[in-house]
Parts: C-alpha cells; sequence; structure tokens
C-alpha cells in the first residue's frame, strides 16, 4: 500500500522497504497486538457487566483518591517546576550544575526504590515522619504519601518543559519594558508569564498524565487501604492477584482511555505551544 | 515529552548584584531540591551502609538477590540492543522518507510512554496468558510464556520501545540527508552510507537514548512484576526483590538491593550528562 504511491518521496536514499518492514513488524508484536488483545477481553464482557465493574463504589473511590492525589501533585510539581526553571535560567550560584544534574533523578531511579526511600523518610520513625507525625501531619500510608510518590516520579516535567522556553526569551522586551518603568513583578506578570505559559501548561499535563498511571512509588508509601488509599493501578493490580480477569480487564480499559485522552491533551497543548512560539 | 537536555547557559544569567528576592529565590531552590530530591537518595544509601559494608555485602550477595541482579542485567542485554536497532530503523524511515500516515507512525511509537506499567503488564497478559487471546493456543503447542523470563523481556521491550527513536528522530531530522545522499551517489551501499555517514553523526545520541532505555529496563517495576509472576530465584527483577525483601522486613536487604539500583541511576545521570555535551556539541 506504500511503496507504490505517488506521495511517497524515496529520493536516492535505500532502506524504505526494510526499515517500513521491521518498523511496521516489531509495532505490530510489540504495541498492537497485546492492546488489541486487552480490548477484546474487554469487548467480550459485554456492556452491561463492564458497567457495573467501572462504577462499582471501590472503583469510583480509586479515581476520587487518584485524581485528588495526582491533582495536588500536579499542583507541588508546577511550584516546584516554575521555581528551579527560573532559578536555573535565570541565577548563578555555587552548586547549579549539580542540581540541574539532580533534576532528572526521578527519571533515573526507578520508582520502587523512590517509593522504598519515600516511605521509610516519611514514617514515623523516618528523617522527615518524627517531625511531621506529632505535628498531626501524615504522610506515609495516607492519601498526602501517594501525592508526594506521585510528585517525586514526574518532577522533572514541568522544569524540563520550561526550561527551554525560558532560556530562548530574549531580554530586549523585559529590557524595554524596565525603562518604562515597569516593576519586576509587573514584567513578570505581563511579559515573561504569557509567554512561558503553554510550556508549563504542557509540562504540567505530562505531569499530570504520568501521576495518574503511577505504581511503583505508591505500593510503598500508600499503605493500599480500600476507599482510602487505593488508586486505580493498584485496584487492578489486587483484582489480578485475585484471578479477577474481567474486573482486571475492564479497570484496566478505563486507564488506557483516559490516558490516551491525556495523550490528546498534551499533543494539542505542544502544537498549541509551538505554533506559539514560532509566532513570537 | 520532556528530554532534559538543556544545558545550564552562563550568558543568559543576570550578573547583577543579588537582590534579596533572587537570594530567597535560589535559597527556596536550593532547599527544595535537596529536601525531595537529595533526601531520598541520601536515606537508600545510608539505610544500606548503616550497618557497615560487611553486613551490606552479606545482603547483597544472598543467593536470591543475586540471582535477581543477574535476572535483571540479563534483561537489559536483551532489550537495550533491540531497542536500538528498532530505534535506528523508525529514525531512518520517518526521517529520510516523506509517505502517507508518517505522523500516525511517530504517535504511535510514543504510546507506550503514555500508558501506565500496570496497564502495559496487563496488556501482555491478555494476549499471552491462559485467559489471554493466544492462551488457548500457546497451551495447544505446549509453549509458556507468561510468568518466565521472555516475558519479562517482551514487557520491557514494550515499556522502552520509545527511547532511542525520540532521540535520534529529531537529531536526524535536523541533519537532514544530505551527505547520505551524496554517500549513494558516488556509489557506497546502504550498509556503507550507514556506517561510515550515519552512525558517526548519531552516535552520541543513540547511546544516550540507550543509557535512558537501560535505566529504565533496569528499574521497571509494575509491568514486571504482572508478567514475571516474581518467582523467587527465577523470575524476580531486582526492583521486585527490593519489594519481596521490603514485605519479609529484612529492611537491610532491601535497602542494600535497591542502593545498587540506585548506584546505576547516578550513574545514568552522569552518564546523561557526558553524552548530552557530546551529542549537542
Amino acid at each position: 500500500m506504500f511503496s507504490k504511491s505517488s506521495r511517497i518521496r524515496k529520493g536516492v536514499l535505500p532502506g524504505f522497504g526494510i526499515t517500513m518492514g521491521v518498523t511496521l513488524l516489531y509495532m505490530v508484536i510489540i504495541v498492537a497486538l497485546p492492546l488489541l488483545a486487552m480490548v477484546l477481553k474487554t469487548a467480550s464482557l459485554g456492556w452491561a457487566e463492564f458497567w457495573s465493574i467501572v462504577t462499582s463504589d471501590r472503583a469510583l473511590s480509586t479515581y476520587r483518591i487518584t485524581l485528588g492525589t495526582a491533582a495536588i501533585a500536579t499542583l507541588i510539581n508546577a511550584s516546584f517546576g516554575l521555581l528551579l526553571a527560573w532559578v536555573l535560567v535565570r541565577y548563578e550560584f555555587p552548586g547549579k550544575r549539580l542540581i540541574d544534574g539532580l533534576i532528572d533523578l526521578p527519571f533515573a531511579l526507578p520508582t520502587a526504590i523512590a517509593g522504598l526511600a519515600l516511605v521509610t523518610v516519611f514514617s514515623r520513625n523516618g528523617w522527615f515522619g518524627q517531625y511531621l507525625e506529632p505535628m498531626g501531619i501524615k504522610i506515609a500510608y495516607a492519601p498526602l504519601g501517594i501525592a508526594i510518590a506521585m510528585a517525586f516520579t514526574s518532577a522533572p516535567f514541568v522544569i524540563r518543559t520550561v526550561q527551554p522556553v525560558l532560556e530562548d526569551l530574549s531580554d530586549d522586551v523585559e529590557q524595554a519594558a524596565q525603562t518604562l518603568g515597569a516593576r519586576p513583578w509587573q514584567i513578570f506578570r505581563h511579559i515573561i508569564w504569557p509567554m512561558i505559559f503553554p510550556a508549563f501548561l504542557a509540562g504540567s499535563a505530562l505531569s499530570f498524565a504520568r501521576s495518574l498511571g503511577e505504581f511503583g512509588a505508591i505500593v510503598f508509601i500508600s499503605g493500599n487501604l480500600p476507599f482510602k488509599t487505593e488508586v486505580t493501578s493498584l485496584l487492578v493490580f489486587i483484582r489480578l492477584d485475585e484471578f479477577d480477569y474481567p474486573s482486571a480487564a475492564a479497570l484496566a480499559m478505563v486507564m488506557l482511555i483516559v490516558a490516551f485522552l491525556m495523550l490528546l491533551t498534551t499533543n494539542l497543548i505542544q502544537a498549541w505551544q509551538l505554533r506559539y512560539a514560532e509566532r513570537s | 515529552m520532556a528530554n532534559g537536555r538543556t544545558a545550564v547557559r552562563d550568558n543568559g544569567a543576570q550578573k547583577k548584584k543579588r537582590g534579596p528576592w533572587q537570594v530567597a529565590l535560589i535559597l527556596a531552590a536550593v532547599g527544595l531540591s535537596a529536601l525531595f530530591l537529595g533526601v531520598p537518595l541520601a536515606v537508600i544509601f545510608t539505610s544500606a551502609f548503616g550497618g557497615g559494608v560487611g553486613v551490606f555485602w552479606r545482603e547483597i550477595t544472598e543467593p536470591s538477590t543475586l540471582h535477581a541482579i543477574w535476572l535483571t542485567v540479563l534483561t537489559a542485554i536483551v532489550v537495550v540492543p533491540i531497542n536500538m536497532i528498532f530505534g535506528i530503523c523508525v529514525a531512518w524511515l520517518v526521517t529520510r522518507f516523506r509517505f502517507p500516515g508518517r505522523r500516525l507512525l511517530i504517535t504511535f511509537v510514543e504510546i507506550p510512554f503514555s500508558v501506565s506499567p500496570i496497564v502495559a503488564g496487563v496488556i501482555y497478559l491478555f494476549l499471552y496468558g491462559s485467559q489471554g487471546l493466544l492462551g488457548p493456543f500457546l497451551e495447544a503447542h505446549d509453549i509458556r510464556i507468561m510468568f518466565t523470563v521472555p516475558a519479562i523481556f517482551l514487557v520491557s521491550l514494550f515499556v522502552t520501545c520509545p527511547f532511542v527513536a525520540r532521540e535520534l528522530i529529531p537529531l536526524m531530522e535536523v541533519q537532514g540527508s544530505d551527505e547520505e545522499e551524496a554517500a549513494i551517489t558516488l556509489g557506497a551501499t546502504g550498509l556503507q552510507t550507514f556506517f561510515y555517514v550515519t552512525l558517526p553523526n548519531i552516535k552520541w545520541a543513540l547511546l544516550y537514548g540507550a543509557v535512558l532505555c537501560n535505566a529504565r529496563v533496569m528499574g521497571e517495576f509494575g509491568a514486571t512484576s504482572i508478567v514475571s509472576g516474581a518467582i523467587r530465584g527465577k523470575t524476580n527483577t531486582l526492583p521486585l526483590q527490593v519489594e519481596l525483601l521490603f514485605n519479609d522486613y529484612n529492611t537491610v536487604g532491601a535497602f542494600a538491593a535497591a542502593s545498587t539500583l540506585a548506584f546505576i541511576a547516578l550513574l545514568t545521570l552522569v552518564l546523561k550528562y557526558i553524552l548530552e555535551r557530546k551529542a549537542h556539541g
């Protein structure tokens, strides 16, 4: 279907057939076929059973907890990310390179190891927990712990999307505003913020999307109490453990649909950001 | 996706005197990074070595942990080269040719990044498991994939298949194909062109992608915990072993195993730093 099309510009370079063949074969075996298998499995349930599984009380409570904690995690990362991106681009200070390198730690460190470290730090005898728990702030085995685990594993997104935009910002507009008597806050609010906002939004959306599917870090710190600290990914895992395959398939399908919606959203935001960057 | 290849630049920074706001922001950024990123890292190493090197060594050389280390390394040895070749194929295809569905293909390759590790495990279970699409066929032919080592390879291929491709695609797009076309016109074969013209141009980005791919393969937890069955001493990778030891209340053992992965994460960050510089001149 591809090789005969006149819309293909092949030029002189070889390798179209073989790379297309390898790519399609690999994508079918590794990505498409497993996805299809789960869609078929879910379809075999029938609409009524699917609906009753995904709207059961326990499932609904996991959506609430997952969305709520992911929202908190995204808020944490949005503020932390904006601060870090700003400081790393605009200021010089000792240890700057070390911090810039350390930012990517959450992507390099296995999520399970992050979870183990976080639960140890925030448990009653932990480095932070011993001070926080007497103050009535419970993090380990509580929803706040889930939010912190999500925030840790998706921390680099906002920083790494805002940083390049902030770097490419030419400072002539800022200087003009300064000459005209604008205060630093006004410059940020009216000049810098509108320029970095699309990137900031894209980073936040990526962070939120990652948080919705997080599992490894959460399983250590959440305590896994139904209706209290049980996220959707965890309920899928529990249903598999109970050999309740229909429930696992239906809930995983919900997660997959949400993931695709988030992928669509982030792609739209990034396309907007690109157009925005080209215009300015 | 955020790809973190932004180098810290000095020239954009303001070299003027530091105002109180600037000092406050820097202190907040450094303090929060230390608390949020530094402390979890520190707690891993202090807990792993808290009982001395002897205790650490005894825990790490415990047979099931040793087996988990070996299985994790084996998975990386199998998965990373395959996804490097796949990444090169995809990048060559979408940057050297224009064809209908090209953008769709690029989006499709990125899918595993958007899918939760748990969902990745579940889709493989419903393909190869006894309840799955190929289950009856595999059983009839007495082939077992689920809860074996090959299942770990397959699911790792899934979760890391975009890593190399997404480092190579933007780079090869920018580089263009002039040099390769010249080589072909002058009579070089396709493979000669690839090895003598393309590969030298993309080698650092290729390695960079491979390093990130490796980190994810070695650290994958959710997907492997579903498809491997986490059988002690058989299909238990290192992250699963950490969880198992933690649930056994063997905290020292868990942290000893975790510290090896944390060490690999630090090594990844160092390699990433070096390769980023090389890849971008």
